[in-house]
């Protein structure tokens, strides 16, 4: 099978995004202290990125899985997470 | 606020909530099932089996009514190590028949229609609407916040999944450590009902249950998972997040990487990606597990980490039903007594207990701390693969027999023989 980009797996999806209110804040300048920034390769759906050193993160395309609450060694201050406002984020077709 | 008070509101419309619901509204009580999905099954994922035993004797021949794919009847563990693959392959035929063991199925339909059979018991289903907050009462739960809506109830049930927020405003449940919970991926892969049946050797509508332990994971601790449904594959990885914490392979890579291997290649060719999911699972079992209940509150399915991975077996969904099951069973107890405080609900615990899931989850109490062994993912997978494939070579070199084989092999990897023995013995006692 032909290898398939992070962003053509999630163009599959369908996704109700909620443009009002994005459900997971990150604070960049808690970020900017972390060593590892371990969300940049655990994320699924690869929405955390190094951008000149810096984290970027766009809440579009979130598979709402939990990992980068799981995994962030600062989740506490650095994340606010919770789920989209109900019916919006990840439809799963399938699931 | 709402002038009508629920006897129930149930927060998370999958198996654990649904069937709860559907116990309830049976026994005709007013009961609320609050879903943050557009519909039921929309936010759930899963690797693809369910296990028949709980929901049968809830829905007795749900078979017949229910969107399952297929029956599993081959069960195959495939230790890979790039080239070299070895499978254990074991077919049983009794599988198929009813009442069925295992059944492959997608979550978007499968928890719709459980929804559905809530519904039609006259239990309230509301989607769309993401729970924000509890109401409390002198510390007790009288309720749920959903933006400006409140409702109350004389109990709530939290079936709402491994980030549980509702056991978490309750105070039930801590958030949990990485080394807790996996991090599962798949990809539903379309194909041909023929073709699927074909490459995995099924006759009919039959179905096969994969999994695949050794380089899939690049040696982290956990696996890849196949499985057969109609007309598409759920093709995944799951490893723990504490892996992915310290690595630097992205696990979106690792997939891809997956669909590659020799022993993969072949089986997904000529398929087509129709959906990109992932989901935690809560992996700790009784190390993790919250509170189950509180005054005024009930904890289900995955947000009580009611999931058991041996590595050969994976159980959720039963642990999810017959939890959904129990709390409504609590529930009834607790109403007939009005008693809806912590000691009030307790029967719900004792039910886990005799049945079935807390005595699994006991019984396998060592089993995540086993499967915490590396040598698990890497050495042994080696081992195993490059043993047999010694075994199956003819090349013009002199004869060694079977047991110079092994001692050679095990000598050449980097397990010792007392290592070897050493998880033997207590991989065979404690899974």
């Amino acid at each position: 099978m032909k290898r398939l980009t992070i962003e053509q797996l999630l163009g599959i999806n369908k996704f109700a995004v909620d443009d009002d209110q994005a459900h997971i804040i990150v604070k960049k300048e808690i970020c900017a202290l972390c060593l590892n920034k371990p969300c940049t390769f655990a994320c699924p759906a690869n929405l955390y990125k190094l951008k000149d050193g810096q984290i970027s993160f766009d809440y579009a395309g979130c598979l709402e899985c939990g990992t980068c609450r799981a995994i962030c060694p600062q989740a506490t201050a650095a994340l606010s997470w919770q789920y989209p406002r109900g019916g919006f984020g990840v439809n799963f077709r399938y699931g | 606020m709402s002038e009508d008070k629920f006897a129930a509101i149930i927060v998370g419309a999958g198996p654990a909530g649904s069937t709860a619901a559907y116990l309830l509204a049976r026994e005709g009580l007013e009961v609320l099932l609050i879903e943050k999905g557009a519909t039921p099954g929309s936010k759930n994922m899963f690797g693809g089996r369910m296990y028949s035993h709980a929901l049968n004797r809830i829905i007795p021949n749900f078979w017949e009514y229910a969107p399952v794919e297929r029956p599993v009847a081959r069960e195959i563990i495939t230790f890979l190590n790039g080239g070299h693959g070895v499978s254990i392959d074991c077919q049983n035929l009794n599988w198929v028949k009813p009442p069925y063991h295992s059944f492959t199925l997608l979550r978007a339909e499968f928890d719709d229609w459980l929804a559905s059979k809530a519904e039609e018991e006259g239990a309230m289903l509301a989607c769309g609407i993401r729970v924000d907050d509890l109401l409390f009462d002198k510390g007790r739960v009288v309720g749920i916040r959903a933006g400006e809506d409140e409702m109350l109830a004389d109990v709530i049930i939290a079936a709402d999944g491994v980030n549980s927020i509702v056991a978490q405003k309750a105070g039930l449940a801590k958030m949990f450590l990485p080394h807790q919970v996996a991090t599962g991926v798949k990809q539903v892969i379309k194909l041909s009902p023929e073709t699927i049946s074909q490459r995995f050797g099924l006759d009919g509508n039959n179905g096969a249950a994969q999994l695949f332990v050794g380089d899939c994971t690049e040696g982290m601790q956990g696996g890849g998972f196949l499985y057969t449904n109609k007309s598409t594959l759920s093709l995944g990885l799951v490893i723990k997040a504490s892996e992915l914490q310290k690595t630097k392979y992205k696990i979106s890579d690792l997939i891809e990487d997956f669909k590659d291997n020799p022993q993969v290649k072949p089986l997904v060719e000529g398929g087509e990606v129709v959906e990109y999911s992932a989901h935690l699972v809560p992996e700790a079992g009784l190390e993790m597990m919250p509170q189950l209940c509180g005054d005024g509150i009930l904890v289900a399915g995955d947000a009580a980490g009611f999931v058991l991975n041996l590595g050969f077996i994976v159980r959720g969904m039963d642990f999810a039903i017959a939890s959904g099951e129990a709390a409504a069973k609590a529930v009834m107890a607790a109403r007939k007594n009005k008693n809806f405080t912590r000691q009030g609900l307790s029967l719900y615990v004792q039910l886990l207990k005799q049945d079935f899931i807390l005595r699994d989850l006991e019984a396998y109490r060592k089993g995540p701390d086993f499967l915490g062994n590396r040598r698990m993912f890497k050495e042994y997978p080696q081992l195993v693969t490059e043993l047999a494939s010694k075994v199956f070579t003819v090349d013009g070199t002199p004869p060694v027999h079977l047991l110079g084989k092994i001692l050679s092999q095990v000598k050449e990897s980097r397990v010792g023989p007392f290592q070897l023995a050493g998880d033997s013995w207590k991989g065979a006692r404690l899974l």
